[in-house]
């Protein structure tokens, strides 16, 4: 529950059993919003947009309304939903689309509507079996209302919905891998430029490419009006935002909160929220936005959850999933586990991030396992450089996408603030906390 | 002769129906020559080559870049157990321990009554239960091994077939229409009308 009287924007039905059902859909709301922009011209559901300031909720957060304007003019051009929710610890859109995917259907036809495109892609991710049969229902379900396929509810506009599943690859949640899977290959990210969607993207046309949770917000904005959803949050940060909270706090689950007027220590403490660390110790460290984003300490408890208050405290919001390590947490078993990640994700394309993840992925593993040498604090980083050139945040890139750079994060921020827990693995032989 | 079923190919031809380009479909169908022989075989990949018109050594490369396309036999049950970060900090590592003692087998091995798989997985999305199985890519919520050792004495009875379909069967919803919008009559229309807009 939100700490403020904010609505819930997105998660409104989730409460209900039978949330994804057309009936409960229909009966609270359903396809309120898709009719009243159909009301609107698509210029004007752009506008509304804009006035939302409605930010991408994938990770990179770049505004919805100004991807948007870079398309509008093209003749031929798609809309792809990108549902390949990967980011560890990032679950957010696993609960839209299994339990809210009417709301996800309803706000795809809002947006292809805007953007004048006549078919759009759902794509989610392969493992998400039941997502995929909710959304692929949702779909049947839309068609059947008018809300989908020709002459939308007697507006003249019309619009087809593919759904199409992934086959298990976090790359493709990099929107021009994802398109290149699409396409029926391997996920290998292009290069920007050129290949930036909205001018080269699927089949090399014109492509928009959002979030799930971004376009599940189109059908409350459209309602509601732009300015509504502004009002609420701070700054850049507006409307509310789903913060998947896992590790070591009592209550892990997905909160839909007001942006910027809750604090990392009002989602992890609140006994509404996360309600506090189960153990009892204190917080060790927290990741703050998805495991590419480099972490939080104590002292960064009071910051408020706002994209540009965390990017100016040296880290990002990212995918809004915030992960809790407690002091009994071992530093090195955790940089080491992040890294194992990227190393098996890594697509392959570019030398620092194929060679240098299987590398300091190796070297953690004989840290983490007692056979470190001093040395190894000194070579990590060394790596890290290398794949990221001066180890800054936002990163510097070596690569084609941003993969290769989100991989010293973890290293970068456990070698800094937990050197003597690394020496210790070494001075010892092994891990202090096994 | 085909190697995929007559109404197997059929849904593959709605699916290629689907895309403005047929190569788009060769993941989805990837996905239906698994329901069919529990895995992707090489007549599947050879048949799937031909129906969108590229060689079966780009099906090949393809679906090896991805971890749910099986190109060898998996048990009729893949359970994977996470460890990545949230269910590490959960016991995601001790509980693939026992279900590789459970099962006899390591991660990444079948049992030799080829009835389970077991994998490590990377992150599958369900942090808030953790640590996090699925089977057959169903969340399955077992988050303790007691838990998890009923369930696969379940699986193996066959129990819970509603639920967890055997392994292949992934999307049980077929979409109930084609493309209905013609995105050429549309852009030509559209284009039309701005020009009216404009002029």
């Amino acid at each position: 529950m939100s700490l403020t009287d904010a609505p819930q924007i997105v998660t409104a039905r989730a409460g209900f059993d039978d949330s994804h059902s057309i009936d409960r859909f229909l009966a609270t709301g359903g396809f309120d919003g898709l009719r009243k922009a159909l009301t609107l011209s698509p210029t004007q559901v752009c506008e509304q947009v804009d006035a939302a300031s409605l930010l991408g909720r994938g990770g990179a957060g770049f505004p919805a309304g100004r991807k948007w304007s870079m398309l509008r003019k093209a003749d031929v051009s798609y809309l792809v939903i990108n549902g390949d929710e990967s980011e560890p610890a990032t679950f957010k859109d696993h609960l839209l689309v299994e339990k809210e995917p009417h709301q996800l259907v309803e706000g795809v036809v809002i947006a292809a509507y805007a953007l004048q495109v006549s078919q759009a892609f759902i794509f989610l991710r392969g493992e998400f079996a039941l997502g995929l049969e909710r959304v692929q229902t949702a779909v049947n379900d839309a068609y059947a209302a008018g809300a989908l396929g020709q002459n939308i509810f007697g507006s003249g506009f019309s619009l087809d919905i593919v759904v199409h599943p992934g086959a298990g690859a976090y790359i493709c949640g990099e929107e021009t891998s994802l398109l290149e899977s699409l396409e029926g290959k391997r996920g290998f990210p292009r290069i920007k430029p050129p290949f930036f969607p909205a001018a080269i993207g699927l089949y090399g046309e014109p492509t928009v490419v959002n979030n799930v949770e971004t376009v599940s917000n189109l059908p409350w904005i459209v309602l509601n009006g732009g300015e509504a959803f502004a009002a609420l949050g701070e700054g850049r940060s507006t409307g509310t935002r789903l913060f998947a909270l896992s590790g070591h706090v009592r209550n892990p689950a997905v909160y839909e909160l007001e942006m910027v007027k809750h604090t990392f220590r009002d989602l992890i403490f609140a006994p509404t929220l996360g309600g506090g660390i189960p153990s009892g110790t204190g917080v060790k460290a927290i990741i703050p936005g998805g495991v590419s984003a480099p972490w939080f300490y104590e002292e960064h408890l009071d910051l408020p959850l706002g994209q540009d208050e965390v990017a100016e405290a040296g880290s990002m919001l990212g995918s809004g999933s915030i992960v809790v390590m407690d002091e009994t947490t071992c530093m090195v078993k955790a940089a080491w586990r992040i890294t194992r990640f990227f190393s098996r994700e890594s697509c392959g394309q570019c030398t620092p991030c194929r060679e240098g993840s299987g590398w300091l992925e190796r070297i953690l593993f004989r840290l983490e396992n007692g056979q470190g040498r001093r040395e190894d604090l000194d070579l990590l980083l060394d790596l890290c450089d290398n794949i990221a050139p001066g180890l800054t945040w936002p990163p510097q890139q070596t690569t084609i996408c941003v993969l290769g750079p989100s991989i010293p994060s973890s290293i970068h921020s456990s070698i800094s603030r937990f050197r003597d827990e690394f020496l210790a693995h070494i001075t010892q032989g092994r891990c202090p906390h096994a | 002769m085909n190697h995929l079923t007559p109404e197997r190919r059929q849904r593959c031809e709605r699916l290629i129906a689907l895309y403005p380009q047929k190569r788009s479909a060769l993941i989805p169908m990837c996905h239906i020559a698994q329901e069919q022989d529990g895995y992707l075989s090489e007549p599947a990949m050879i048949e799937i080559a031909s129906m969108v018109g590229v060689t079966p050594a780009e099906v090949q490369g393809t679906a090896t870049f991805y971890d749910m396309l099986h190109t060898e036999p998996v048990g009729t049950y893949v359970v994977g157990v996470c460890t990545n970060i949230a269910c590490l900090l959960a016991g995601g590592d001790d509980l693939l321990a026992h279900a590789e003692s459970s099962l006899g087998v390591r991660a990444g091995g079948t049992t030799d009554d080829g009835v389970f798989t077991l994998e490590e997985t990377e992150c599958l999305a369900d942090c808030d239960v953790a640590p996090c199985v699925q089977v057959n890519h169903r969340f399955v919520r077992t988050t303790t091994p007691d838990a998890l050792d009923g369930l696969l004495a379940e699986l193996r009875e066959g129990g819970r077939a509603d639920e967890i379909p055997t392994h292949g069967n992934l999307i049980r919803v077929e979409r109930t229409t084609g493309l209905v919008a013609d995105p050429e009559a549309i852009a030509a229309e559209r284009a039309a009308k701005r020009e009216e807009a404009g002029a």
